[in-house]
């Protein structure tokens, strides 16, 4: 049945978890995601689950990786800083196929930065983040019904590439209170039977799930392997929501907090008389190259706009391979994006 | 007739890679005794470290997966938080548990995970070409003390099972020893016991193993067996450290 509640960003994550069947929850204080860790202390025991809070990152990382071994269906959460330190066991969860959810409630930086939501760590969550030749499946909720939709969705994926997948979040969609639908369905949390899980060898021959591949050629093997997985990904996954781009001029590209400004924007430039449209990657990787390369080819241009100094216009100028030009518009350090800065920017470009 | 010795089912059949005369091969056997004897092979999932033991899967008859450097205790609670009824157990170089994996052993020991770690210290960073480890003694030679260690440089030999036995939530560690066969038995019951507090839910238990390293240590197999009795155990006594059963 169909459920319409009022919840908080962060909490919707963690809502989105319980009734995706997560059993495992292991996080680590830091703001601005702490009542999703608190959500989960509260939720876990009740059903049964498994709530630590860890004495790091690298901790509770490395136990999500030791409880996806298992089978079940495992959740960290944490904030930039602590991202950054659990690049090291995504690295190794990658390496092993061990599916499992990351969220990043985004805040401002580099270093310790500051609380507010911003969207500067696009690079880490796309471009792997820890060493070594892997992808991450990365969504991007930009509502707090998106906090809920996009985290089932990301169990719901991260077992079926056996991978690790990275909801990255902001702290104003965090920190946002919102009406959301949710499905109050029968989850089942039970252990699921997948082939490669350690329980233990009763009936079975041994099983080992490790990284390290020294022999000749057996780790290009392997990585050729990955690459195959990721291709699958980028054939079947690539998510993206269109607003007003049919006889659009210039298109704005945003994701996440970003394009709620941007959304805010294109309805006040129409009422303006400009043609104006949105592109909002939801999957920020893969990217929707090809979604983004199509609708260049036919506007006048397209603006960028990202809470950083500017990120994914990386992906944007790769996609649109000149075919138009590219502008951008963005404030780093958890300054919001004004919708009024924005009108100011498109004006600027269509003279 | 009553088959008295015979090969670990908990060992496949494959040969140690290790240096000759170095102590990991003893321990996984003995390890794999124990792990036979309780009859939990089926339900025991191993925990390999990154050192000259990351191999150990090869050699492990059973579930075994391979944490990051230092993080097998972080692996292990999540393990057995999620399987209870399974016997998890890590196996931990000293430059793996106690530089690298400080923080992860230190808290798992308090929060009384119920999982057994075998800890084998061997003075050095072996997989690496023989670096000082945090258990390295005052004086020693290694590739990055050339002149021996000094304490005003590098702080003293740690000794972590005694720091780790201050703490409320640990049941039990004991610190044996493998140079000598009334020694390697005396590691045997040890090991077996850690296992046995597991399997009866008692908590965090330690085994730490003085273990030879012959090549790190640049002496032969047999002067490491007297290396082991005339240098380390000074500095790292033998015995319980802590036995939670036995105080009262
Ligand atoms: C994060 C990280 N840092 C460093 C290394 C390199 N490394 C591999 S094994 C090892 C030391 C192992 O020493 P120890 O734990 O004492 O085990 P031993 O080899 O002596 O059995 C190091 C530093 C690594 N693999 N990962
Ligand atoms: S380097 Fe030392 S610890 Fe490693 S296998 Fe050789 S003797 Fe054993």
């Amino acid at each position: 049945m169909k459920k319409r509640i009022l919840i908080r960003g962060n909490d919707a994550i963690g809502e989105g978890a319980i009734q995706s069947g997560c059993m495992a929850y292991f996080g680590y204080p830091i703001t601005p995601q702490n009542e999703l860790t608190a959500y989960m202390a509260k939720i876990m025991p009740k059903i049964g689950g498994v709530f630590i809070q860890a004495e790091s990152e690298i901790a509770a990382i490395n136990m999500v990786f030791g409880a996806s071994l298992t089978g079940v269906r495992t959740m960290t959460s944490s904030s930039s800083p602590g991202i950054s330190l659990k690049q090291e066991g995504i690295s190794y969860m990658a390496a092993c196929q061990l599916p499992g959810v990351i969220v990043n409630v985004q805040r401002g930086g580099p270093g310790l930065g500051n609380i507010a939501g911003s969207q500067g760590d696009y690079f880490q969550a796309t471009r792997g983040g820890g060493h070594g030749d892997y992808r991450t499946i990365v969504l991007a909720p930009y509502s707090v019904q998106e906090m809920f939709d996009l985290t089932c969705l990301s169990f719901e994926l991260a077992d079926k590439y056996r991978s690790p997948v990275m909801v990255l979040s902001d702290g104003v969609v965090g920190q946002m209170l919102e009406p959301i639908h949710k499905d109050d369905k029968n989850v089942e949390r039970k252990i699921k039977d997948k082939d490669w899980i350690l329980d233990g060898c009763k009936g079975r021959e041994p099983r080992m799930v490790r990284s390290l591949l020294l022999g000749e050629e057996e780790l290009e093997k392997y990585n050729w392997e990955l690459n195959n997985k990721y291709k699958r990904i980028k054939e079947q996954e690539i998510r993206a929501e269109l607003y007003n781009v049919e006889d659009a001029e210039i298109v704005i590209i945003a994701y996440g907090i970003a394009a709620r400004m941007g959304k805010q924007a294109v309805k006040e430039a129409r009422r303006q008389g400009l043609k104006i449209g949105m592109i909002r990657p939801i999957t920020l990787w893969p990217f929707p190259e090809q979604i983004v390369g199509n609708i260049a080819q036919k506007v006048n241009s397209i603006l960028v706009i990202e809470m950083s100094l500017g990120q994914m216009i990386e992906d944007v100028k790769l996609a649109v391979e000149g075919k138009t030009k590219v502008h951008f518009y963005g404030r780093p350090g958890g300054s919001v994006l004004e919708v009024e800065e924005i009108l100011d920017k498109l004006r600027e470009i269509s003279n | 007739m009553k088959k008295l010795f015979s090969y670990p089912d908990s060992l496949k059949k494959a040969r140690f890679s290790y240096c000759p005369g170095c102590g990991h091969g003893i321990v996984h056997r003995l390890l794999a005794e124990v792990i036979d004897e309780f009859k939990i092979r089926e339900k025991t999932i191993g925990i390999a470290p990154v050192g000259c033991a990351v191999f150990a899967y090869h050699y492990w008859n059973f579930d075994v997966t391979e944490a990051a450097h230092g993080r097998p205790p972080a692996v292990a609670t999540g393990i057995k938080r999620v399987l209870p009824d399974r016997i998890v157990f890590t196996y931990q170089g000293d430059g793996d548990l106690a530089s690298i994996g400080a923080a992860e052993i230190l808290h798992a020991a308090n929060r009384g995970e119920n999982i057994t770690v075998i800890f084998i210290n061997n003075a050095i960073y072996g997989m690496t070409g023989g670096q000082m480890a945090p258990t390295t003694l005052i004086g020693q030679k290694t590739w990055t003390s050339p002149g021996g260690r000094k304490a005003e440089l590098s702080g003293y030999p740690m000794k972590i099972s005694e720091a780790l036995g201050q703490l409320d939530g640990v049941h039990y560690i004991e610190r044996v020893a493998v140079n000598n066969p009334e020694n390697v038995l005396k590691a045997k019951k040890a090991i077996k016991k850690a296992f046995k507090n597991q399997i009866a839910n008692k908590g965090f238990s330690l085994v730490e193993v003085l273990s030879m390293c012959p090549v790190g240590w640049a002496v032969t197999s047999v002067e490491a067996l007297r290396w082991i009795e005339e240098k380390l155990i000074p500095v790292y006594p033998l015995g319980v450290i802590r036995d939670k059963s036995k105080s009262t």
